[in-house]
């Protein structure tokens, strides 16, 4: 039976409840599965004679919300915004700068070597590059057996290869396949090899990091479907980052959109389509072309290009290409992310 | 008044495993001052047949095999290397996808620039650089006296497509190529870059082809589209036709496969996904290139290759069968 | 469920017969390569007949025959004599054991060597990485020459006392050549690791818990081996054309040994009146370094990375 995702705009809001720190978005008054607080990640540049940090890449720049078993949040936005740094920091493949990252009550940031291990058998994650993310010299049996090799979860070859077809075979290839190498394979096809390999230590969340923008459109549909029926079928929760606000709207269920480094809006995938209230959003929206020629739309036009995540604009990172930017305020004061209604959250001076 | 006229092009290629049919007998045409949008997924052919135009493609190991481009009524294929000399960037011009290393990164921008305006031109170097200059406030870059001088890495991706749109129309082509050019930039840039693209196209009153996979990009800007699959047309129409009546299983399946925002946020059907894959192009089986994957295929559609025909105003399709969407 | 999304394989080229691994795919690039394969071929010949040479042709490399001396080739002794009668096909036989030997062991040795320094600069960051990187650099600076004399006068009656007269200064020799050659290994598998480490499918394996010595030997270790592969071959035609040189001035093995370096060195009075005593030699390494340089270069075609990964 599928895990009921939460009805749209749903309770109230847990200020103050629970161990859930203050503040941090989230749908309802269980206990999330995942939380993020204030995640900041920095990339130094070294330069000089010494190999001195000269300056950095603020990548993720304060990040917070939180995750319900069952749910899909959506992390949107353009390049440079930080959504992959993030999906990578909740996995702790990339050591964030500052920041609690918690995962079924247990802190991932904190975890000793051996947690972090364990843990990875319940945090996985699915790349972008079908072509990179499979090692050219090893079978698909063994890529998508390997979690099962490490972590040691099956008694021996025969079971580990038993379980391998049963994971092929589950994301739509057959099992004889698996002494193929993954150059044999079209880009669909990998990516089901690592949605196999992801899936094979039974994970109860996954990270989606534009796990179908380098497909092509009709493949692209076959995957997310797989994937929509993967989640029901195991009961997965994930974290689904790209860039295509269509394909996000579709599979999730709420939607964090981000801009250099911070979440400018975060709602139900409904609202955000429906309700946009941070301006940058709605210029999001108004730029996503839609296959439908009679439609006339209104196209809210950004100026300029997104500035450099190795100086952000001071203030809200936003106000150099804002329509509405109001000098004194935006340039100068860092706004918050506050709640406008039911699970509507919005990090904007003037919106919010 | 037509410009162009692709007369059964086929563009095939060499490879260890035998020639790969890239473009297999592809008809197309194109008018003065329209915007003709060419639309396939990877592998169907459609930026093969751009640079064929063009002859811009490598050979060996591509070779045009067969079929007639007619460029205002003149035959392009046998036209000798410098006879496309004169034709490309005067007439015919191409901006590519990739604004990163469509550039040279020795050079700066007024010298790319300004090359192409001093050879099909012949104005001065002086002369030139102020096109040059003009160009660069037509495409909306700030202080272009200034950044002239830039060298490619001081422009991001957005801005060196402007520039590289600026390079292709620096001397007034009567059609502009344009092959994914905004593929690789971000949504709010590719907004920009659309725009921009109108603007001027309504300003030069030039035809523009524009290449891409993405149904909602087509949707916008072009008033006629040709869908491309394994390296054949299968339909093409005028465009809200094509949309609201898509006549090849293809095109229908297309449509259909993309999650369109304001469903996605609402009712959220299930995506209609074609099933299979892309049929290899080295050695192609006589028969519909899509019957392996299309659900209303019979036997007979393996026997034949389908060709275009007329289904409605305008509106032609490659399929022996008559599947209404 | 996901059968609406099955990846019907039917829709795919007709399934292979055989699977093809990335090695087997490289093999079969590899055989296209005419000048490689047949180079391949020639060097098995040869060391098929320096193997098994002796074995079949039984004439001693040390008869010493007076009547016989400096005689060209003949039907008793196809390659000629020596000044001091002795069959030179037989010395070039056994000599050429010698000479494979070395330049094997020299270029095992370099790349052993180079291979654990690169890779462990390549997976550690910070001082790990620069103090070996100075260490390498630290080598690819000494003189080598001038260190070469000073290491076999300093080391060569240790090891002949301890490991006897042949194997010491077997040892000795390896050593010194291999010692000499490993820092470019070095530098190409450290360069390798710092690419390969930021990959997909090696995120992939920490993703899965898998420890660094995995992530080492199981991804990146296999990944990394072409360019290592091409420079090895090169390293075998450099060890044996040092070894040449050395025993041609005089340093390398004691002089009853015959390798081709030394019975070049022998011969070298004697090349106008008996031209074929250094001939031979030098044929036996030139054709020995140029399959294996031909062999080198195809393997840098069939393993291009470009190719598989």
């Amino acid at each position: 039976m599928s895990p009921a995702r939460p009805p749209e705009g749903a309770r109230s809001l847990p200020e103050g409840q629970g161990r859930r720190p203050e503040g941090v978005p989230s749908n309802s008054a269980a206990a999330p599965l995942l939380e993020v607080k204030n995640l900041v990640k920095h990339f130094p540049i070294k330069g000089g004679l010494l190999s001195r940090t000269v300056d950095k890449v603020h990548a993720v720049d304060g990040v917070s919300f939180s995750l319900q078993e069952g749910e899909t949040l959506g992390l949107v936005g353009e390049s440079g915004c930080g959504k992959s740094t993030t999906g990578r920091c909740i996995l702790r493949l990339i050591e964030p700068t500052a920041g609690e990252v918690t995962f079924g009550g247990r802190s991932v940031t904190r975890a000793s070597k051996e947690e972090l291990r364990a843990l990875a058998r319940q945090m996985q994650i699915i790349f972008q590059d079908p072509f990179a993310s499979l090692n050219p010299r090893m079978t698909v049996g063994a890529i998508v057996g390997e979690g099962l090799v490490i972590h040691g979860l099956a008694n021996s070859a025969a079971e580990i290869e038993a379980r391998v077809a049963k994971l092929l075979e589950t994301v739509g290839l057959s099992a004889d396949q698996m002494r193929r190498y993954p150059h044999e394979f079209s880009g669909g096809q990998r990516q089901r090899i690592g949605i196999a390999r992801a899936l094979a230590v039974d994970p109860t969340l996954v990270v989606c990091d534009e796990a179908v923008s380098a497909l092509d459109v009709s493949i692209q549909a076959q995957v997310i479907n797989l994937l929509q029926d993967l989640q029901q079928q195991f009961g997965l929760t994930y974290v689904f980052i790209a860039h295509d606000l269509s394909v996000v709207e579709h599979i999730s269920t709420r939607v964090a959109v981000m801009y250099l480094g911070r979440i400018v809006e975060l709602a139900s995938a409904h609202d955000i389509y429906a309700n946009p209230r941070h301006p940058y959003t709605e210029a999001l929206l108004s730029a996503v072309p839609i296959p439908d020629p009679t439609l006339n739309r209104q196209r809210i036009r950004l100026q300029g290009d997104v500035p450099s995540p190795i100086k952000p604009p001071p203030g809200c990172h936003f106000h150099t290409r804002c329509p509405i930017a109001q000098k004194g305020l935006c340039d100068v004061q860092k706004p918050e992310l506050k709640a406008i209604s039911e699970g509507h959250w919005v990090s904007c001076h003037l919106r919010a | 008044m037509r410009l162009l006229d692709i007369q059964g092009l086929k563009t095939h290629f060499k490879t260890d495993d035998g020639w790969l049919h890239a473009v297999d007998g592809v008809d197309l045409t194109l008018d003065a001052g329209e915007t003709l949008g060419v639309v396939g997924e990877s592998g169907c052919g459609k930026s093969v047949t751009a640079m064929s135009v063009l002859k811009l493609v490598p050979m060996p190991p591509g070779r045009i095999v067969e079929g007639r481009m007619l460029w205002q009524g003149r035959d392009l294929v046998p036209m000798s290397p410098e006879e496309m000399r004169k034709i490309r960037l005067k007439e015919i011009a191409i901006v590519f996808q990739e604004p990163m290393t469509s550039l040279n990164p020795v050079y700066t921008i007024g010298d790319q620039l300004s090359e192409g305006i001093r050879l099909h031109e012949g104005l001065s170097k002086k002369d030139s650089l102020d096109r040059a200059v003009q160009m660069l406030r037509k495409v909306n870059i700030p202080t272009a006296e200034r950044r002239i001088n830039d060298y490619p890495h001081h422009f991001s991706g957005g801005m060196r497509q402007r520039v590289m749109i600026a390079l292709a129309l620096s001397c007034r082509p009567k059609l502009l190529i344009a092959d994914e050019p905004t593929t690789a930039l971000d949504v709010t840039i590719q907004a920009q870059i659309l725009d921009l693209l109108a603007e001027l196209k309504a300003e030069l009153g030039m035809a523009v082809m524009l290449i891409t996979h993405a149904m909602g990009v087509v949707a916008e800007v072009a008033q006629r589209v040709v869908v491309m699959y394994a390296g054949k047309v299968v339909e093409q129409a005028p465009v809200r036709e094509l949309f609201a009546h898509p006549r090849h299983p293809y095109t229908q399946g297309l449509i259909r496969s993309i999650p369109r925002i304001d469903l996605a946020a609402t009712a959220k059907p299930r995506l209609e996904a074609i099933p299979g894959t892309v049929p290899k192009l080295v050695a192609p089986k006589p028969g519909c290139r899509f019957a392996g994957r299309c659900k209303h295929a019979k036997p007979s559609c393996s026997d034949a290759d389908p060709t275009l025909r007329d289904v409605g105003p305008g509106h032609q399709v490659a399929c022996f069968l008559d599947v209404v969407a | 469920m996901p059968g609406s999304t099955l990846a019907s394989p039917t829709a795919e080229a007709a399934p292979r017969k055989r699977s093809t691994s990335p090695w087997a795919e490289a093999w079969r690039r590899f055989q296209r390569h005419r000048l490689a394969y047949w180079s391949l071929w020639l060097l098995g010949l040869m060391v098929l007949a320096v193997l098994l040479g002796p074995l079949v042709y039984k004439v001693g490399i040390n008869e010493i025959d007076f009547k016989a001396r400096l005689a060209g080739p003949s039907m008793a002794h196809p390659l000629g004599t020596d000044d001091l009668g002795r069959d030179l096909l037989a010395r070039v036989l056994y000599g050429g054991r010698i000479s494979l030997a070395v330049g094997m062991a020299a270029m095992l040795m370099a790349i052993s060597v180079g291979v654990v320094i690169g890779a462990i600069a390549g997976i550690s960051r910070g001082w790990i990485d620069a103090a070996l990187m100075w260490v390498t650099d630290l080598f690819l600076s000494l003189p080598q020459l001038p260190l070469l004399l000073l290491l076999i006068f300093l080391f060569r009656d240790p090891l002949k006392a301890a490991f006897g007269l042949e194997v010491g200064m077997f040892m000795l020799i390896v050593l010194v050549i291999g010692g000499f050659r490993w820092m470019p290994v070095a530098r190409l598998v450290r360069a390798q690791f710092f690419s390969l480490r930021e990959k997909e499918f090696v995120e992939a394996a920490r993703a899965l818990g898998a420890s660094t010595s995995r992530q080492v030997v199981r991804h990146i270790l296999p990944n990394s081996l072409g360019p290592v592969i091409v420079a090895a071959t090169i390293d075998v035609a450099a060890a044996i054309i040092a070894e040449s040189t050395l025993s041609f001035l005089g340093l390398g093995f004691p002089p009853d040994i015959p390798t081709w370096g030394r019975i070049l060195y022998d011969g070298r009075d004697y090349m106008d009146i008996a031209t074929h005593w250094a001939l031979f030699p030098g044929i036996a390494i030139f054709i020995t370094v140029l399959t294996i340089n031909f062999i080198g270069d195809g393997l840098r075609d069939a393993l291009d990375p470009r190719r598989v990964l």
